[in-house]
């Protein structure tokens, strides 16, 4: 069975064990709607549906670049001086405690029910993962390649260009698919604690009137927007790194 | 390929270094004869790599004095060659020879490109440069990493085992090819094979004890690459076994 053929059976069986409890339960369309409902709702709302949607895929992917190239720079900074990573690695770590659900009343208080503050909220989500894959990545340089580079003359700098960040990549890479996971959430979240547009106002909306089918359709289209931009980067990522293998086939 | 300048001597002279309690070396004096290879020998944990690091300034010691007996310095003269080719599996094979231009800043322009794909063609690699050196097999990568050492062109060459992972029919043919193409260099080959050492070296020494120290050296008959069916280098392998087992005892 190919893998596009395995996906939309494990889906069909979703769906279908959804409509089962539907009918098992006898739970009125307002507590949960089956997929049916749902898809119904897709298609009578999907003029409202599609300008939120576009706002809240804004904000991932905004939050993911930001996130990604701060997260980078960071790590990049940490990698080349010491003195940097001895202060700023504590203060990391220690920013990892505050859960940052709980910064989002601040961040809109601050930032405003636009854009932004969910744009921030992704982009605090984003950058731990980030910058944590990418420092191990360029602090396990091979020491091999680092004695032969100094061998031949080799600056730190130097080093670091041509050798610690290219071999950092793939790891980079992997908190680069962590962070595509975990961005709707961040912009998700902002929206739900303040905003005006967006998926996560739309559900919440939704949900306050009773309009349950709606709210599973807006969650629909989330679902299918961060699946649809995982396969996409891990696509674009693999394409990049072509030197670096994937594991052993029988090892999956 | 000769070098274009007289390879140095390179004296060796480490007062103490430890490693743990007891020091690995003391009072340490070793000259590397000028554009000869010297093989060093001796069983494993010995220090053998530990020196030749010294010698290429990977690690420092207290006391430890490496001189050119020319006088002039020794640092931005020596290339390293390793066990493990080491080549950057992003970079294809060209540009993994041309590695230390990158590294020096300097740009890689067309005639080091095209003296990199000379040296690969001299390596038996013709028109290889641009394979990927997840695509080579280990021999073939071995060569791409011997290319890169004689890309550097330096006076004095260090190879720690560069052999040692390759299969025997492999490892004679870049034995051969090696001591053609680093004729007249200063060379120190670290290796665990008596055949090699015997096959390629103008001076062979045996590191042992600890703290460590050389037993005196031993000169084969003829030039190298000598052929590894030459009877009198068997007669010296016995030798030179004997001098190892008491080195290991």
């Amino acid at each position: 069975m190919t893998p596009p053929l395995r996906g939309l059976t494990v889906l069909g069986g979703l769906l279908a064990i959804w409509q089962g409890v539907v009918w098992a339960t006898g739970a009125p369309p307002y507590i949960l709607p089956g997929p049916g409902a749902v898809a119904a709702a897709l298609h009578a709302e999907a003029p409202r549906l599609l300008p939120h949607a576009a706002v809240t895929a804004l904000e991932i992917v905004l939050g993911l670049g930001i996130g990604t190239g701060l997260g980078a720079l960071a790590a990049l900074v940490m990698a080349s001086a010491r003195p940097a990573r001895r202060w700023l690695l504590p203060v990391l770590v220690v920013s990892q405690a505050v859960p940052v659900f709980a910064l989002a009343p601040l961040l809109v208080l601050w930032l405003g029910y636009g854009l932004a503050s969910k744009v921030a909220m992704a982009v605090l989500i984003i950058f731990f993962p980030v910058t944590a894959a990418f420092l191990d990545g360029l602090r396990r340089t091979e020491p091999g390649w680092i004695d032969l580079a100094r061998t031949m003359g080799a600056t730190r700098g130097a080093v670091l260009r041509h050798v610690r960040l290219p071999a950092a990549l793939p790891a980079l890479a992997s908190g680069l698919r962590v962070a595509t996971a975990v961005a709707p959430i961040g912009a998700v979240v902002g929206e739900w604690v303040g905003a005006s547009r967006g998926l996560g106002y739309l559900m919440l909306h939704a949900n306050a009137r009773m309009q349950v089918d709606l709210m599973f359709a807006a969650l629909a289209i989330l679902a299918v927007f961060s699946v649809g931009l995982y396969f996409a980067v891990d696509r674009l990522l693999r394409r990049a790194l072509p030197w670096q293998p994937d594991s052993h086939p029988d090892m999956d | 390929m000769n070098a274009p300048v007289p390879s140095p001597s390179v004296r060796v002279r480490v007062d103490r270094l430890s490693l743990g309690a007891r020091p690995l070396f003391e009072n340490l004096r070793m000259t590397l004869p000028g554009g000869r290879w010297t093989c060093l020998l001796g069983p494993s944990g010995v220090g053998k790599s530990t020196l030749l690091r010294l010698i290429a300034g990977l690690d420092r010691g207290r006391g430890a004095d490496i001189a050119a007996e020319d006088g002039e310095p020794l640092a931005g003269r020596v290339a390293y060659m390793a066990q493990r080719d080491l080549l950057l599996p992003w970079l294809s094979a060209r540009d993994n020879v041309t590695l230390g231009f990158r590294l020096r800043g300097g740009p890689v322009d067309a005639a080091t490109r095209g003296q990199a794909d000379r040296l690969l063609a001299r390596v038996g690699l013709d028109g290889q440069g641009d394979a990927a050196p997840g695509t080579l097999s280990g021999g073939m990568r071995q060569r791409v990493a011997l290319a890169r050492t004689l890309m550097e062109d330096r006076p004095v060459v260090l190879m720690d085992e560069p052999f040692a992972s390759l299969d025997a029919i492999t490892r004679l043919r870049l034995q051969d090819l090696a001591a053609d193409l680093l004729t007249g260099r200063t060379v120190l080959l670290v290796t665990h094979d008596p055949l090699e050492a015997l096959r390629l070296g103008h001076d062979l020494r045996v590191l042992s004890g600890r703290p460590a120290a050389l037993g005196p050296p031993l000169h084969p008959p003829g030039d190298p690459p000598r052929q590894a069916d030459d009877r009198r280098l068997l007669a010296l392998q016995a030798d030179l076994l004997a001098r190892l087992a008491e080195a290991a005892s």
